[in-house]
């Protein structure tokens, strides 16, 4: 521990460029794409959430403004998919019922011990803030999900480690998990691994930072505010200092 | 202060302010003489005191809503990102703010080196000023722990393990610090209550500087003392705070560009991750403001000699004033100095990029090299200079741009008493 300032090595990554998209949600005025989120959530719930936990996640927050809005009608029928624990009742007992709009997303395990044992001793990580996580964001998640290929020739690889070409080392526990028509959407789009990709990165952008849309928003505004107020600043400060010679 | 004399027009003004002289204040910093040729360069000075105030009210507000304990820490940052009214915007402005404090800062005092604002008769305001510095390292040190990620916890580990260095009481001074064997909850509850209390040390020491500003008055471009007032000064307000306010504006667009826009760039995406004392990350990177100090740390292949330099790093600074030998005190009248402040400049950023790089190879070589100039350019260089170097000849006054006049008369005063 002593020495870990002056030994810790740099495990230099691979170099290899991220696939990237044009995601809606960067530059100055992004937004989420309302359908992606929505089938995003439908990639989670039926691929990722059998291990992955999203725990910050409630289900209110699907129907919430700037996310997958989905209806709260909708948001509670999804909701009440879910058992949760919940009690003590009158008696004394712990019981089960539907999740409501209050709960928290219901997580995959018990615990980090029961999660490892059941994947081979890797800890799938949560997913609710990702995309933060990860050094190259959402473009990181986007390629590691499509970076699966056989491993290159000489590379000896462990029972349940697989090559992928963009993961940090580039070894990875869990299987390619997206194949053609995995999921069936509701709105008729073509469920190719990049547009499931797709989806289930911007779902995990949102909720990675579920405010981007209000912080976009109000952002433009203060700067214009700023740039207006400066400019009105500039013009006083003129006037005021044209009384000594000074230049300002 | 030149105003004594002030008498409030009001009964009651007349009244209060024989009991406690809070107008006479008022009045002294309104009508505060400002050398009139200040250049944008001072302005940093009011944009510090915004920092430091948009600090403490964010501080304050995160302050109710966080939890100092290892196991909801983090989950208690994320329930202020996700389910506090505008928690995500409060959260973004302090640590975002913090970045724009050292910007703020390391201007402020790169601006004191190049005009010689440190030298007599303005060596406690100088001093003052370091001590805020370093207030300002451990504050900022310490409040990038509390969100208890990786990069939160390994830099804690990394920072207070330099103690173990100190001969015989090391292990347990580090153990003092932690409240227990490692870096855990003893230890992330005192930094929460040392990080809330030191801002307000900061301020009373804002104070102090600003009291020990208005002894002397500014520093200004030329560096020459002036008569106070005359021609070439203009009373604070309104000349200096619409200037300021307008420089302050410009600096919020930029802090506004990253809060809105880019609100991780300055952080590190492995303190998304919550602390884990199994798992060491790759690489362990302090926040970028301390990068230099790191690389100087780090450039000394004896781990106790690299606390030592890296703490002399900053200490040089402080007795700066009497290092640096020269008389005259703007780099615009010392053509070396002029040239030898922008290698320094030089110096520290590229101690900086090294600080982020990994320790090994010709990243070390170079970092070894830029801290030995580090050190050469403040306890060699600076001292013999001041005594050989040929200055141009300086103006008696702003107005009166005259050459030929003495640099700086109080200290050719003080030499010619002593």
């Amino acid at each position: 521990m002593s020495s870990i300032f002056l030994t810790k090595a740099y495990s230099a990554g691979n170099k290899t460029e991220l696939l990237t998209i044009d995601w809606s949600f960067k530059g100055f005025f992004g937004k989420f794409d309302r359908g992606s989120l929505q089938r995003g959530y439908q990639v989670y719930t039926e691929v990722c959430a059998s291990c992955h936990s999203m725990k910050y996640l409630s289900y209110r927050n699907l129907a919430e403004e700037g996310g997958p809005e989905f209806t709260k009608e909708q948001a509670k029928a999804i909701a009440s998919n879910f058992e949760v624990e919940d009690g003590p009742n009158s008696d004394g007992e712990m019981f089960t019922r539907p999740a409501k709009l209050s709960d928290k997303f219901v997580l995959p395990y018990a615990n980090v011990e029961e999660a490892k044992v059941s994947n081979g001793g890797a800890y799938p990580p949560d997913m609710s803030v990702l995309v933060k996580a990860r050094s190259g964001g959402a473009d990181y998640i986007y390629s590691v999900l499509l970076g699966y290929e056989d491993p290159p020739e000489g590379m000896i690889l462990d029972d349940g480690v697989y090559y992928n070409k963009y993961m940090y080392g580039n070894k990875i526990k869990m299987p390619k998990q997206l194949y053609d028509d995995l999921v069936t959407y509701n709105d008729g789009t073509l469920a190719t691994p990049e547009q499931m990709a797709k989806d289930v990165v911007t779902f995990m952008a949102w909720s990675a930072e579920p405010h981007l849309e209000a912080r976009h928003k109000i952002g433009f505004r203060a700067l214009i505010y700023l740039f207006i107020i400066t400019i009105l600043v500039y013009f006083s400060m003129k006037k005021i200092w044209s009384r000594v010679e000074s230049e300002v | 202060m030149s105003d004594h004399n002030y008498v409030p027009t009001s009964k009651l003004g007349k009244w209060f302010n024989d009991r406690l002289p809070l107008l006479t204040l008022a009045d002294h910093l309104k009508e505060y003489p400002t050398p009139k040729n200040l250049n944008y360069w001072w302005t940093f000075g009011g944009i510090l005191t915004f920092c430091l105030m948009t600090q403490i009210i964010t501080g304050i507000v995160l302050g109710m809503h966080y939890i100092a304990h290892v196991d909801l820490a983090f989950d208690s940052v994320e329930h202020i990102m996700r389910d506090v009214n505008y928690g995500w915007l409060i959260r973004y402005v302090h640590a975002n703010g913090a970045s724009m404090f050292f910007l703020a800062v390391y201007i402020h005092i790169f601006r004191s080196l190049y005009y010689g604002s440190y030298k007599s008769p303005r060596e406690v305001i100088w001093i003052i000023g370091m001590i805020i510095y370093l207030l300002m390292m451990m504050t900022a040190f310490m409040g990038y722990v509390l969100p208890w990620g990786q990069m939160s916890f390994w830099g804690a580990t990394v920072i207070t393990n330099l103690f173990s260095a100190v001969p015989f009481f090391g292990e347990g001074i580090t153990n003092w610090l932690w409240g227990g064997y490692s870096v855990d909850n003893p230890t992330l509850t005192r930094f929460f209550s040392l990080h809330y209390l030191l801002p307000f040390l900061i301020l009373g020491l804002v104070v102090l500087h600003i009291w020990a500003l208005h002894v002397p008055g500014n520093n200004n471009p030329i560096g020459i003392d002036l008569k106070k007032p005359s021609k070439d000064t203009v009373p604070f307000h309104p000349y200096i705070v619409i200037k300021d306010l307008f420089a302050l504006l410009l600096f919020l667009i930029v802090f506004a560009f990253f809060v809105f826009y880019s609100p991780n760039i300055l952080g590190h995406s492995d303190n998304y991750i919550e602390a884990n004392p199994l798992v060491t990350p790759a690489h362990i990177v302090p926040e970028w403001y301390l990068l230099p100090f790191y690389a100087i740390l780090r450039s000394v292949p004896d781990k106790l000699l690299g606390v030592i330099a890296m703490f002399a790093s900053i200490f040089i600074l402080v007795i700066l004033p009497w290092l640096d030998t020269s008389k005259i005190r703007s780099a615009i009248f010392r053509p070396i100095y002029k040239q030898l402040y922008w290698i320094l400049v030089l110096d520290v950023l590229i101690l900086g990029y090294m600080g982020a790089m990994p320790a090994e190879g010709t990243y070390l070589l170079i970092a070894r090299a830029a801290t030995a100039y580090y050190f050469i350019h403040f306890l060699v260089i600076l001292p013999l200079l001041g005594k050989r170097e040929k200055t141009l000849a300086v103006p008696l006054s702003i107005t009166e741009p005259v050459l030929g006049g003495s640099p700086n008369p109080q200290m050719v005063k003080k030499r010619e008493l002593g």
